[in-house]
């Protein structure tokens, strides 16, 4: 069996008095890509933020890279720098360049070297396909672009597995290809990516699998072939027909 | 009106000597103030924000104990309450080493630093939320997420009122001579104690000040463009 990256056990997680994940069972393995859908509230953005501890869970266990970041006194920054994360507002830092932007956590988690860390950087930047914005300030990028960058800044740490929220929810509509290219080209070279997404053309062509999550419950999980051509539930049919439909 | 107006007194005698005295005093003062000002601001407001409830706590307490006392009740406080508490020998030395200055100093840098705190902690909330989240999924501490992140973009938002609040450290430094720091009013004081020449006198230190505070307005302006965070604020000009 294939090294399980990220494994879920029975995790629930309560914002106040509203269960917003319930009993979660899942299991990532190396190398997949796994697509997160569901209707908005769902739970869907919460469960990839429990996987880089950004949300902590009160419920079962969650074992990442064969660390359980359930348990007390983990080191999340640790954990960190092995998981990266996209987010759907890019958050790239203002003040600083592009080529900072990058830098700046491999420099000072990592302890790179500055020269090498430009070196990183610059070759991360041909690999997103914008290698002459390096010295540009985010606002001067446009949102396809800043959402690129905000890839090679995660990919940066040279993570084992990437989370990415909603990554092209913020886009205008010409620009989520070049975001969602760059992740396909992430995807076949073996990265782990959970993806929450409303691009189900993506889903079909890239993902391995397909989680359709409804009301904080893992409500249906299949490869995409199924899913998209059969969906068992009623509520990823009618969640389907609304999305698919236009 | 038979006043006679008699400009020569602030050249004549000492009172040339006692302003650029009073001037010099007042600016050390000030600066000094204004360091220790900005950096229990920076600490305590940084604080405010974090997820840590006893940090926020102790930050919150320290602004609102030493805000909502007078300026004027601190520089008593640390002149005349606090260095009885201290050991003999300390209160010797700091009694040779000019106290009421460095009351007057920690008075101002510790009232001020209350205020400036709430401008930074404005400037951090209006930061979102997801740039602390963004900086602490790569990996970096909530203290390196502050130090590298957080608070530089905050230092970049909060010049305008930080200028402000500056502004008003260094004429509040005039208080200081209630517990007899000789900075520039207590001068003007004095030429009009000898001179019996007050509107001469005060006019002078209202124009010392008016060009202290209008220089020190421009500088943090060309700071404010020189950091200026690009793209994000639009500005006339």
């Amino acid at each position: 069996m294939a090294d399980v990256a990220i494994r879920f056990k029975d995790v629930s997680k309560w914002f106040g008095k509203l269960k917003v994940l319930s009993d979660i069972n899942l299991a990532v393995v190396a190398g997949e890509v796994v697509v997160v859908c569901g209707p908005s509230g769902s739970g869907k953005s919460t469960l990839i933020r429990c996987v880089n501890g950004l949300e902590g869970i009160q419920g079962g266990d969650l074992v990442v890279l064969g660390e359980s970041i359930a348990r007390p006194g983990v080191s999340m920054s640790g954990l960190r720098t092995r998981v990266g994360m996209v987010f759907q507002s890019f958050n790239l830092f203002p003040h600083m360049t592009v080529l900072q932007n990058i830098t700046l956590a491999p420099v000072k988690v990592r302890g790179l070297g500055a020269a090498e860390a430009e070196k990183t950087a610059r070759a991360l930047l041909e690999r997103v396909r914008i290698p002459d914005k390096a010295d540009h300030y985010p606002a001067n990028l446009s949102g396809g672009q800043q959402q690129r960058v905000a890839i090679a800044r995660a990919l940066a740490m040279q993570p084992k597995i990437m989370l990415f929220d909603e990554p092209t929810s913020a886009l205008d509509p010409e620009m989520i290809n070049e975001v969602l290219d760059v992740m396909t080209d992430l995807a076949k070279d073996g990265m782990t990516m959970m993806v929450v997404t409303h691009e189900m053309g993506f889903a079909r062509r890239v993902a391995h699998r397909v989680v359709f999550m409804d009301e904080g419950r893992v409500v249906e999980e299949a490869t995409p072939e199924a899913f998209f051509a059969a969906a068992r539930s009623d509520r990823a049919k009618e969640f389907l027909s609304k999305i698919l439909s236009h | 009106m038979n006043y006679q107006f008699k400009w020569s007194v602030l050249w004549s005698g000492q009172s040339g000597v006692w302003l650029l005295q009073g001037l010099i005093t007042t600016v050390e003062i000030s600066a000094l103030a204004w360091v220790l000002a900005a950096a229990l601001g920076i600490l305590s407001g940084a604080l405010r924000t974090v997820p840590w409830k006893p940090a926020r706590a102790l930050a919150t307490s320290y602004v609102e104990f030493f805000r909502n006392v007078p300026l004027l009740v601190w520089m008593f406080f640390w002149y005349f309450g606090v260095p009885p508490l201290l050991p003999r020998a300390i209160q010797d030395w700091i009694f040779n080493h000019g106290a009421e200055f460095w009351a007057g100093m920690f008075a101002l840098g510790v009232y001020h630093g209350a205020r400036m705190s709430e401008v930074i902690r404005s400037g951090i909330q209006a930061i979102p939320r997801t740039q602390f989240e963004a900086s602490v999924a790569m990996g970096l501490t909530t203290f390196q997420a502050y130090r590298l992140v957080i608070v530089p973009i905050a230092l970049r938002l909060i010049v305008p009122p930080a200028t402000s609040e500056s502004l008003n450290l260094l004429k509040n430094s005039s208080v200081a001579l209630t517990i007899s720091v000789a900075e520039l009013t207590f001068q003007t004081r004095q030429i009009e104690t000898y001179t019996a020449k007050a509107i001469e006198a005060l006019t002078a230190g209202t124009v010392i000040y008016l060009v202290l505070c209008v220089g020190i307005a421009a500088i943090m302006a060309r700071v404010e463009r020189r950091f200026a965070i690009p793209g994000l604020i639009a500005r006339g000009g």
